[in-house]
């Protein structure tokens, strides 16, 4: 039996199911980030003294960049679902490829700077700054990573669905976009947060 | 594919490009202004009032909020009630408590 509404919309909430699926699970996710944008407030304003992520060893310039490469990303994923709209799958390929980079890009650099911290023996656990820090960017870093092994699936095995049923592959695109976009729109306040105030 | 012809695709994709050079800005803007050293409270308007910026143009043309149906705007309406109790719950949740500052 097909399940239906993964392709048309469902005529009471006018979207196919998996838009309102990834919708209502991205409120979660606001929750949970939220959540822990509120434990970085709590814990800023009533502590004693709190630094500047530069004074404390953050590179401003290298999240800079991370932010510009997450910021093209989201874009070579819209750029990936509006080829497939085009019906250009070579197209679709090549920007959904870029996405999986940029998030490897992302993650390479995140690498980098938490190596250089655990180096200089910063850890969760040397200062409430840091035990934020590494808690928001690691659960961060972790939905990249999520966000990477589906963008790779939807890459590789998974693009055999635009063979047999294309506009339901689109939409398995436009939905991991949204979550993908998420991610980007997380980190435009974890960069000011952590790195520049 | 439903609805859209292959023109306003194309439209739409330029729409992208721009939004990309807006961001791309914005970040640069947001960067200046954190080397200025203003004082905490205009620091922390300024970069959140950047951020809220990049964010609702990352929601509205890349996530395509602009143009959604009535059920997704539900949805995060009921979002944005509880996400702003969270947020004022550190300002506002601890009065009366013995937490020592």
């Amino acid at each position: 039996m097909e399940i239906p509404y993964t392709v048309d919309n469902h005529p009471e909430t006018g979207v196919y199911n998996a838009k309102l699926g990834i919708w209502l699970f991205l409120a979660s996710e606001v929750m949970l980030f939220g959540a822990l944008f509120s434990s970085y407030i709590l814990l800023r304003t009533t502590a004693p003294m709190w630094p500047h992520g530069s004074q404390v060893g953050l590179s401003v310039p290298l999240a800079t960049v991370n932010t510009l490469v997450l910021i093209a990303s989201s874009v070579t994923m819209v750029m990936s679902w509006a080829s497939l709209r085009l019906k250009d799958f070579a197209r679709y390929r090549l920007y959904m490829g870029a996405t999986i980079l940029c998030g490897l890009v992302f993650m390479v650099i995140k690498a980098f700077e938490y190596g250089a911290k655990f180096e200089h023996h910063i850890y969760p656990k040397t200062s409430t700054f840091f035990a934020i820090y590494f808690t928001l960017t690691g659960l961060h870093g972790l939905h990249v990573l999520g966000g990477m092994i589906v963008n790779g699936y939807l890459w590789g095995p998974g693009a055999k669905l635009w063979r047999t049923q294309p506009e339901r592959f689109a939409h398995r695109i436009e939905v991991a976009g949204l979550y993908w976009h998420f991610v980007d729109l997380v980190w435009i306040f974890l960069f000011p947060v952590l790195y520049l105030l | 594919m439903s609805g859209t012809s292959a023109e306003e695709i194309r439209r739409e994709t330029r729409g992208y490009v721009l939004v990309f050079v807006a961001l791309m800005a914005l970040t640069v803007i947001t960067v200046g202004i954190s080397y200025m050293h203003l004082p905490t409270l205009p620091a922390v308007a300024l970069a959140l009032l950047v951020a809220i910026v990049k964010g609702s143009l990352v929601a509205c043309y890349f996530m395509h909020l602009l143009s959604e149906k009535k059920a997704i705007y539900a949805v995060l309406a009921l979002t944005v009630v509880f996400f702003a109790v969270l947020m004022m719950m550190p300002v506002y949740g601890h009065h009366g408590s013995t937490a020592v500052r």
